[in-house]
């Protein structure tokens, strides 16, 4: 999420750790009396915004004015930006609080109470086995069904598990902001994100079967392990 | 130390992230090398990573980024920050 605008902003994401000088020299700017810098400030940051929004309003056009919501509040806000954490991180925290005050507010989250599912939870998170697994081309991945029914996929996943996928496996954070930003231990974060891919490989296990010729062997489908 | 599939699911997740240490990498590339289910969990898992990273898994509505700097541009020419 780094970006530069006609020479005059940079890097609203910046590296891991605390935030550019940049980033805080252009806010500087901004409260004196540059206010048209903040659409570039918050332009590398504002997909990010409302991926997470949609994701824990599940509804496009709540989570677009949830974005708006929270963006105004980011600027009103911006004096309490220290640099501590990346600006992109920072934005990020202040949409899901704005998120989680919209949910309040309409109390539309009957079906998913934020203590559905702990760490503590002992439910079934073995992976789908797959006795008949086949190498899954590059062009399938590209197929739009796939992406939607991975998008489907998870929404669908109980809301603590959505919030380390959405910012980890999305938004990239590493383990120490996603454990700040939720207010949970790292153990915790690790725990639920392995959960997380275990019931979206179930889910999507099927789907990806489909898209795989009959004909190809067990074969890594990126040509070998990584780490 | 010889691992079985269900301690190589159990540490899957970390593998993909790099989070296991060498001796457990270790194990854990003996226990794939010959067992085909273990290796397509790993494989599958490993797809489903990739493909939450990609940007088109959510589609931004149309206009989003016009409306929201609309908005936000009869803010910034009211208001000025607080310092």
């Amino acid at each position: 999420m780094t970006s530069k605008t006609n020479g005059e902003v940079s890097a609203a994401g910046g590296g891991h750790g605390s935030e550019p000088e940049s980033a805080l020299a252009t806010i500087a700017r901004i409260q004196a009396g540059e206010t048209q810098l903040f659409h570039a400030l918050i332009r590398p940051v504002e997909r990010a915004v409302y991926v997470m929004l949609f994701t824990l309003l599940r509804n496009e056009s709540n989570a677009e004015d949830a974005a708006q919501e929270a963006f105004i509040k980011v600027y009103r806000n911006l004096h309490s930006f220290r640099g501590d954490a990346k600006f992109s991180t920072w934005v990020l925290s202040i949409a899901r609080n704005e998120g989680l005050a919209f949910l309040r507010r309409q109390k539309t989250r009957p079906e998913e109470p934020l203590e559905a599912a702990t760490d503590e939870d002992r439910g079934d998170y073995t992976p789908a086995l797959l006795t008949d697994w086949r190498e899954v081309p590059l062009e399938a991945l590209e197929r739009k069904e796939l992406r939607q029914c991975l998008c489907q996929a998870i929404l669908k996943l109980p809301p603590i598990y959505r919030d380390v996928v959405q910012l980890r496996d999305i938004d990239e954070l590493d383990v120490q902001e996603t454990a700040n930003l939720l207010g949970i231990t790292e153990g915790s974060v690790k725990v639920r994100l392995h959960r997380a891919r275990a019931m979206l490989q179930k889910d999507l296990v099927l789907v990806m079967k489909d898209l795989a010729p009959k004909a190809s062997g067990w074969r890594s489908l990126f040509g070998g392990r990584r780490g | 130390m010889k691992i079985d599939c269900k301690h190589v699911w159990d540490h899957i997740s970390a593998y993909i992230d790099g989070d296991v240490d060498e001796a457990l990498r270790a194990e854990i590339d003996r226990h794939l090398e010959h067992c085909e289910i273990c290796s397509a969990v790993m494989d599958s898992t490993r797809n489903v990573v990739v493909l939450v990273a990609d940007e088109r898994i959510f589609e931004i509505p149309a206009g989003y980024s016009e409306r929201l700097h609309e908005r936000l541009d009869a803010v910034l020419r009211t208001e000025l920050p607080l310092t």
